[in-house]
């Protein structure tokens, strides 16, 4: 993957939110960086800085939001045909606006009830985005709105054209959502939880779906998700987030088969197995830290049964595990005492190489 | 559960039909014609993807709904039609509903005591203060909240302590019959577990029955003794959690199955899903009428259906 090209470079990105209650440090610096037709998952709980991260690429900031440090790197090719490299953190909202959102780089966004305009056809809210490009006459426009309802599995796409969002199912709209954010042919693609308001067979459907696209168009797609499956099922590389800050990232098959972060440990345990019949499910005990107060060592000690004296006092650095594999625990130092990871997820993780030498791969 | 003919029928329902009338010419039969029971202190679980009348029945039970027809027994009394006074205090406190979003199913200007104790204000369950309170701080206790809980509002709370307290109120009036409606769907996945183990303790220790309505399949899996499938408002298949999850009959309850996302990148990425079309798969529910495959398992088709079905199975 590395002599492929970078298209995303998130450094040391640090957010924090000004609230009545004081600061509250969302986002406390993030490392990331993504390649052409990668497919990224960024995973975690809620509250922990996933939606933030994206939205700041895009140029979605709230009104008492300070971004206090880092960088956002974005490579794309100009009108001229140029490849220039930016940083989005520098460019005003006008400039987002005009150069980089929905040409470049597009959102999908978790409800597609929410995300469409109920008092326009979907025919009209794609050919919007269509006709924000230069020089697009109408029935241009109308051609291309109905081929992308084509390319995102919409049949009779003539007669769809004229529908309200209420008179689709579920599935239908946010096929419908995913269009409008193809309409401008953008290289990067964020979708923010695109499945969850959807039932599993639509669910599977959406996903085979954007996974075809993108490999058609070469796109590259950041997923926000908290389900597991969906992470396996569609990503290439993952991160995992906890309190604002990544804790472990690696290819799809480091963070299933190898995790070494005690927090991505809680996170597959608490996946109901399906093969498996225990008496509870796991839950990683306590809640997340508030990120209101300044916090010592690693964010997760407290809740980590597996802490060491040194994570309450200092934070642990990523360290490299593989060439593309990185966690942030002191665990991994060298002068750290061997811990592995819980026996049922040892047990759990030796079952599904099992399953895949069964299925000969 | 193979002792589960032995165990008492707690709910029973027969033909059970929730039609809404739209217009004059246009009926949305969103249940149509289910037939199930649930016996004391079970968990049934009870599936299908959205506008498949999972909720509606769950509602047609409890009588938030009149159902168009069908019988619905319930502790050994007919709770369908019109019901006598009796009936309807009997139903109300002993069968209960959680609902799907805790945060507007609680009222926001009620602290969680007042909350928890409606049910037992208007029921007139305690002769005294004293015991009014001792009775919300056990509840509390039981589903792990605190007694400092007791006066918090619901916006103070986090989700899942707001759905502990829907499940509290539910609980205080010891019902013999919960109905979780989606009761897990609008939480986070580290609190849904939490929720779903509390859900599974209260059931073990108070032998209450749960009929638990959701579409995360995992977890119904995980909490239900016997599992339905709904599929356009007919039940396709019923059985216990065994039968369902790994001797499916039903192409729909297939497909359901594996659209299940699994944890396993590299088989995951690759892994064919199993696509179902009610309107191309030339099948009529309405035509179907209920097969057993073994004492505890049912699937709904015509003979030739179901003969085809095991066939492709075996």
């Amino acid at each position: 993957m590395n002599n492929q090209e970078t298209i995303l470079k998130i450094s040391d990105l640090s957010i924090s939110f000004k609230t009545f209650a004081g600061r509250v440090n969302a986002i406390r610096g993030i490392d990331l960086e993504l390649h052409r037709g990668e497919t990224l998952a960024i995973v975690g709980e809620s509250g922990s800085g996933k939606s933030v991260t994206v939205k700041s690429v895009l140029g979605i900031h709230a009104a008492n939001e300070i971004i206090d440090s880092g960088r956002i790197d974005f490579t794309y090719q100009d009108e001229s045909g140029k490849t220039v490299t930016r940083n989005l953190l520098e460019m005003n909202d006008k400039q987002l606006q005009k150069e980089i959102r929905g040409k470049h780089i597009a959102l999908v966004f978790q409800d597609p009830m929410t995300s469409l305009n109920p008092t326009m056809t979907i025919g009209a809210q794609i050919m919007e985005s269509v006709l924000r490009q230069k020089g697009v006459t109408r029935p241009e426009a109308r051609q291309r709105a109905l081929e992308l309802l084509q390319l995102v599995g919409i049949t009779d796409a003539e007669k769809r054209f004229k529908n309200y969002p209420h008179q689709l199912s579920g599935g239908m709209r946010q096929r419908v959502v995913i269009a409008i954010a193809l309409a401008c042919d953008p290289d990067l693609l964020i979708c923010d939880e695109p499945t969850t308001a959807l039932d599993v067979t639509v669910q599977a459907k959406i996903l085979d779906l954007i996974k075809d696209i993108q490999r058609k168009k070469n796109l590259t797609v950041i997923y926000i998700t908290h389900d597991l499956g969906v992470v396996a099922r569609v990503a290439d590389t993952v991160a995992v987030m906890y309190a604002g800050k990544l804790v472990e990232k690696g290819s799809a098959e480091d963070l299933f088969f190898e995790p070494a972060h005690p927090y991505t440990w809680g996170l597959l345990l608490s996946v109901p197995d399906m093969d498996e019949n225990s008496d509870s499910l796991y839950t990683i005990p306590g809640s997340p830290p508030n990120l209101l107060k300044p916090v010592e060592g690693d964010a997760f000690a407290p809740r980590n049964q597996y802490a060491l004296e040194v994570d309450r006092h200092r934070e642990p650095p990523m360290f490299r595990i593989s060439e593309t594999h990185s966690a942030a625990t002191w665990l991994l130092h060298p002068d750290a005492p061997r811990v592995e990871m819980p026996e049922p997820l040892r047990r759990r993780i030796d079952s599904m190489r099992e399953e895949v030498k069964n299925a000969g791969k | 559960m193979q002792a589960n003919d032995q165990r008492e029928v707690l709910l029973k329902v027969e033909n059970l039909k929730q039609y809404f009338p739209i217009s004059r010419s246009y009926t949305v039969k969103a249940v149509d014609d289910i037939s199930f029971t649930i016996h004391r202190g079970e968990i049934y679980g009870l599936v299908g993807e959205s506008g498949s009348g999972k909720s509606t029945t769950g509602r047609s039970i409890i009588r938030l709904y009149d159902p168009t027809d069908g019988k619905i027994t319930f502790c050994g009394q007919d709770i369908s039609g019109k019901m006598p006074r009796d009936t309807v205090r009997m139903l109300r406190t002993k069968m209960h509903m959680i609902f799907q979003d805790p945060m507007a199913s609680l009222n926001p200007r009620e602290k969680v005591m007042d909350i928890i104790a409606e049910g037992i204000d208007i029921h007139q369950m305690y002769s005294s203060q004293e015991e009014r309170r001792e009775m919300v701080y056990a509840i509390l206790k039981k589903v792990g909240l605190s007694k400092e809980h007791a006066n918090r509002y619901p916006h103070q709370l986090s989700g899942g302590q707001r759905q502990r307290v829907g499940i509290a109120r539910a609980l205080i009036m010891k019902p013999d019959l919960i109905i979780a409606d989606e009761a897990i769907s609008a939480l986070d996945v580290s609190i849904q577990a939490q929720v779903v183990n509390l859900l599974k303790s209260i059931q073990v220790e108070t032998g209450c029955a749960i009929l638990f309505i959701a579409h995360d399949l995992s977890m119904v899996r995980y909490i239900s003794d016997t599992i339905g499938v709904l599929h356009l408002g007919h039940l396709v298949e019923s059985g216990t959690t065994a039968d369902v999850f790994e001797h499916a009959v039903h192409p729909y309850t297939r497909s359901l199955l594996s659209a299940i996302p699994r944890p396993n990148p590299l088989l995951e990425k690759d892994r064919p899903i199993m696509t179902y079309d009610y309107k191309t798969s030339g099948l009529d529910y309405s035509q179907g009428t209920y097969h057993d495959i073994t004492d505890t398992h049912k699937v709904l088709g015509t003979d030739a259906d179901v003969q085809r079905w095991l066939k492709e199975l075996a």
